[in-house]
């Protein structure tokens, strides 16, 4: 139990946030471990889906010899991002592997056995980021296939792009780093901060943004100060913020708070606020995209917790399996309780070691049972532990409730999709209720419901649809008919008229004339139908 | 519809589990309730051990019956927890099966009738202490003078006063504190002479005085109560409110007439405000979860507690407060829900504020 934090008692500034939990950082398992590089592994595999969005469309086939930096998957659609190959070798196969994804299912992977020669392709064509403009270089982002490096993988590209629609005054950079354990964001800043700085200076001239404001927590002086240092590549309007040690303080929106004061409205940008937050190694990949050309092909991460032989922080490539950096580290030291892919209070466990790290990856941690404190769950005893502790002011212990008694529709109406999954109060909660997983499960159903409610409308508004083009098709054809029928009509009467007087045939001339001008346009409604339909 | 279940985070946890908790509560009651053994001798302490022993078979029977765990169950020290504090409000003469029967009703009928640990709506020690109150009033407000160590009852003696008939317990006895200023008041005299011939608020503070087992030393409680808040197992919402909630109404009603109404010190310095305020209202199953709640709930205990002990026909009026604001909990927590991030209190969406 702590009875203050020391790191609390550093010098941070900022406004406050509500709630939050101090969980025992662990840092220093792997803070002075210098960034090593990872040898080459044998196999990469790489995930087609790292990012939040669609899918990309695989370019590559088995058999095929693909060059470092080759595309191999296509973005598809406005939120999506490429993908390419980290370094030379032989596709060996594209097919279903199980991701490093929260659903845990099968997503389409190019494996890749490297042929150690780490030969290029072609690069990206260099910009001069003096010179390029906006979108330009928000192009560039997104041909070199950025997503957020902090876990949340959201395509950089599109958030570079807001600020044709917002009008956006502040870029943050988010190196908080307020998981436990993850230093990586840490040491990229103290060993290269020159290429943190150059990138967060070409993403304020993407953004138009006059401030620059880097914000990391007090518990990481040596960052500080080299950011200080090179505060000045960073452009004239950037500065160093000590925010406040405490977790979710990574949060966007609980960052901006802590920034600049100001809460951003329910299921509202940061934008709208006129803010835009990116993660710190984002800031550095795109500088590597933007100055080399060089797409997002490896990143950093910390590897930790007891039950590794070594901590460390590896540059590894996208792709690299997890057992290959674990052997690298010394391997675990027994059968850790939980290996996970990210922090310990957000991360995902994996099952198998043959998952590969991808874009959004940060940490690989072998925790030990004396680390994860997993207790049997008692009944709530309402202490109000972790409705101090939600950064989002919910109810947790009264969520819980209405979720464990089906009432999904109760939970939504007090809050539960405002819930961000934090783990503030499941972290906090003296009787272990596991409350997170309760949540992430109705959101869950509550998606499916929503789909499913999305389909059958979309049936019945199909059907409907349907419905109407046939009453269409009948309504013409009826139409021809008519004007059919009345043009024989016109032409007996034209026939039997012939004897007439001459004034009665040129008014017959003229009831055909119109007659005929309403069959041609009743073909017209049937023809449009088949498009109508090919939707 | 089938989702597959997935392991959440977070994979790490605070040191915090019940059970530590409801003992390191205990570990803060601890130097009133030594200070009651010291003052009120032997018989104290077996009436003690009598409330703890017996709320545990209780409470082994109760999750038997309901077939859950005894094992983890039994020794999450929240059965204790009841039972110390009942023990510590009873009259330190009292004899056993007065604490069985509380410890019966405070486990069985308080807690496990409601559904066990978490599920009761009202604080089992004090619908122990309420009943009893009720139903034995002769027994409950047997108090004794703070033995003179010259005359503190011997092993034998002791036992005999706790498990078999008292031998003169009149020799020994007097009233409590808030009785005899409760009684003479409603005789008639004023109060300052009451108060001048018999307490004062030092002696009342320091614990010297007969009372219950533990609510004599209002400031080892206060101790207690502070040690609470430095580990974080309390916040100060209900604590304050609770002394504030009395102190304003006492001083109000002091203030317009000094010879009729103790003044606010005097009600703030009995060991009886203090254990209410910092761990009995306190107890999280029957108290508010936000922040807001607890300050409402916390102020309306004191002024309830004010309100009975100068109108009322108990001398004690913190038990009945409790039960009533533990009553009030639900509306309470309904009413003050914390706003949500990035909404109003009513649950829209915050508006953009134009630069
Ligand atoms: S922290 Fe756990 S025990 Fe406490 S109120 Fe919340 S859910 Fe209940
Ligand atoms: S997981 Fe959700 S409910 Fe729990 S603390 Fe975080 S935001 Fe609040």
């Amino acid at each position: 139990m702590k009875l203050f934090s020391l790191s609390s008692l550093k010098r941070s500034t900022g406004y406050s946030i509500r709630g939050g939990v101090h969980p025992e950082t662990r840092k220093h398992l792997a803070a002075g471990c210098a960034i090593e590089k990872l040898p080459m592994p044998k196999l990469l595999r790489v995930p087609l889906q790292q990012h939040i969005g669609a899918e990309a469309a695989p370019l590559v086939q088995r058999g095929d010899h693909v060059l470092k930096g080759q595309i191999i998957g296509k973005a598809r659609g406005a939120v999506s991002a490429n993908v390419h190959a980290p370094t030379s070798g032989e596709v060996i196969a594209v097919g279903p592997f199980t991701a490093p994804h929260p659903s845990g299912l099968p997503v389409a992977t190019v494996t890749i056995r490297p042929d150690g020669e780490e030969k290029w392709g072609k690069r990206l064509p260099r910009l001069r980021p003096e010179d390029a403009s906006a979108d330009e270089i928000a192009k560039q982002v997104l041909e070199a296939g950025i997503v957020g490096m902090g876990g949340a993988t959201f395509p950089s590209a599109v958030k570079l792009g807001l600020g044709k629609r917002y009008k956006l005054h502040t870029l943050i950079i988010n190196a908080a780093e307020c998981e436990p354990y993850l230093t990586c964001d840490d040491r990229l800043i103290q060993e290269r901060p020159e290429d943190v700085a150059d990138g967060i200076a070409i993403m304020a001239k993407a953004l138009g943004t006059a401030r620059v404001v880097i914000a990391i927590e007090s518990n990481k002086p040596h960052a500080i100060e080299a950011m200080k240092r090179y505060i000045r590549q960073a452009g004239p309007g950037a500065e160093v913020m000590a925010v406040p040690t405490l977790y979710p303080m990574g949060s966007e929106k609980h960052l901006v708070q802590t920034v600049i004061g100001k809460e951003t409205p329910a299921r509202a940008l940061t934008a709208e606020l006129g803010v835009v937050v990116h993660n710190a190694a984002t800031a550095q990949a795109v500088h590597k995209a933007v100055r080399y050309g060089e797409p997002l092909l490896s990143r950093i991460l910390t590897v930790s917790g007891h039950g590794v032989e070594r901590p460390a922080n590896l540059e590894v490539l996208i792709g690299t399996p997890v057992s290959d950096i674990l052997d690298h580290c010394g391997g675990l030291t027994g059968e850790p309780e939980r290996l996970l892919l990210g922090g310990p209070m957000m991360g995902m466990p994996i099952q198998s070691l043959r998952v590969p790290v991808i874009k959004g990856t940060n940490g690989v941690l072998a925790l030990t049972a004396r680390e994860t404190r997993r207790k049997e769950s008692m009944p709530c005893i309402r202490c109000g532990k972790c409705v101090a502790s939600c950064p989002c002011g919910l109810q947790p212990n009264e969520l819980n409730l209405r979720i464990q008694s089906d009432d999904l529709d109760g939970a939504v109406d007090i809050g539960l999709m405002d819930c961000v999954s934090c783990g503030s109060c499941s972290f906090t909660c003296p009787s272990n209720i596991q409350l997170v997983q309760g949540f992430n499960y109705a959101k869950g159903r509550l998606a499916a419901k929503q789909s499913q409610k999305h389909q059958q409308e979309e049936t019945k508004r199909l059907a409907e649809a349907r419905t109407a083009r046939e009453e269409a098709i009948a309504e013409a054809k009826r139409k021809a008919m008519a004007a059919h029928k009345a043009k024989q009509e016109a032409k007996k009467k034209a026939a039997a008229a012939k004897k007439a007087e001459a004034e009665a045939k040129a008014a017959a001339e003229a009831q055909a004339d119109g007659a005929e001008a309403a069959s041609q346009d009743a073909p017209q409604q049937p023809a449009a139908t088949p498009t109508e339909a090919a939707e | 519809m089938n989702i597959p279940a997935i392991i959440s985070g977070p994979h790490t946890h605070s040191r915090f589990s019940v059970t530590e908790t409801m003992f390191m509560v205990m570990i803060c009651l601890s130097p009133a309730t030594a200070m009651g053994f010291y003052l009120f001798g032997w018989p104290a302490l077996f009436l003690f051990a009598v409330t703890l022993a017996s709320a545990l078979v209780f409470e082994a029977l109760c999750l038997m019956l309901a077939r859950k765990p005894v094992h983890t169950y039994l020794f999450d020290g929240s059965a204790l927890l009841t039972a110390w504090i009942l023990a510590m409000t009873l009259p330190p003469w009292a004899p056993w099966w007065v604490a069985v029967v509380g410890a019966f009703l405070a486990i069985v009928v308080g807690k496990h009738v409601y559904g066990g640990l978490g599920q009761n709506m009202f604080n089992p020690a004090m619908v122990a202490r309420a009943a009893l109150l009720i139903a034995l009033p002769v027994e409950m407000t047997q108090w004794i003078m703070p033995v003179d160590l010259a005359i503190t009852p011997g092993f034998g003696e002791a036992l005999a006063i706790t498990f078999g008939t008292p031998p003169a317990v009149d020799a020994y006895s007097g009233a409590s504190a808030l009785g005899y200023v409760t009684a003479e008041l409603s005789a008639g005299r004023p109060l300052s002479e009451i108060m001048g011939n018999s307490f004062d608020v030092k002696t009342l503070f320091f614990g010297n005085v007969s009372g219950s087992l533990g609510e004599t030393s209002a400031l080892l409680i206060l101790a207690g109560g502070i040690l609470l808040m430095a580990m974080r197992l309390i916040t100060w919402h209900i604590p304050l409110s609770v002394l504030a909630g009395a102190a304003t109404l006492s001083g109000a009603l002091y203030l317009a007439n000094p010879e009729a109404y103790p003044s606010p010190f005097w009600h703030l310095t009995s060991g009886a405000m203090m254990l209410t305020a910092f761990f009995i209202a306190t107890d999280y199953v029957t108290s508010p979860a936000s922040n807001l709640g607890r300050v409402i709930y916390g102020a309306a205990i004191g002024a309830l507690i004010v309100i009975i002990r100068t109108f009322g026909s108990f001398p004690e009026g913190a038990a009945f407060a409790v039960l009533l604001l533990n009553g009030c909990v639900p509306l309470i927590d309904e009413y003050t829900r914390p706003r949500i991030f990035g909404r109003t209190r009513s649950g829209k969406p915050l508006e953009i504020a134009d630069e």
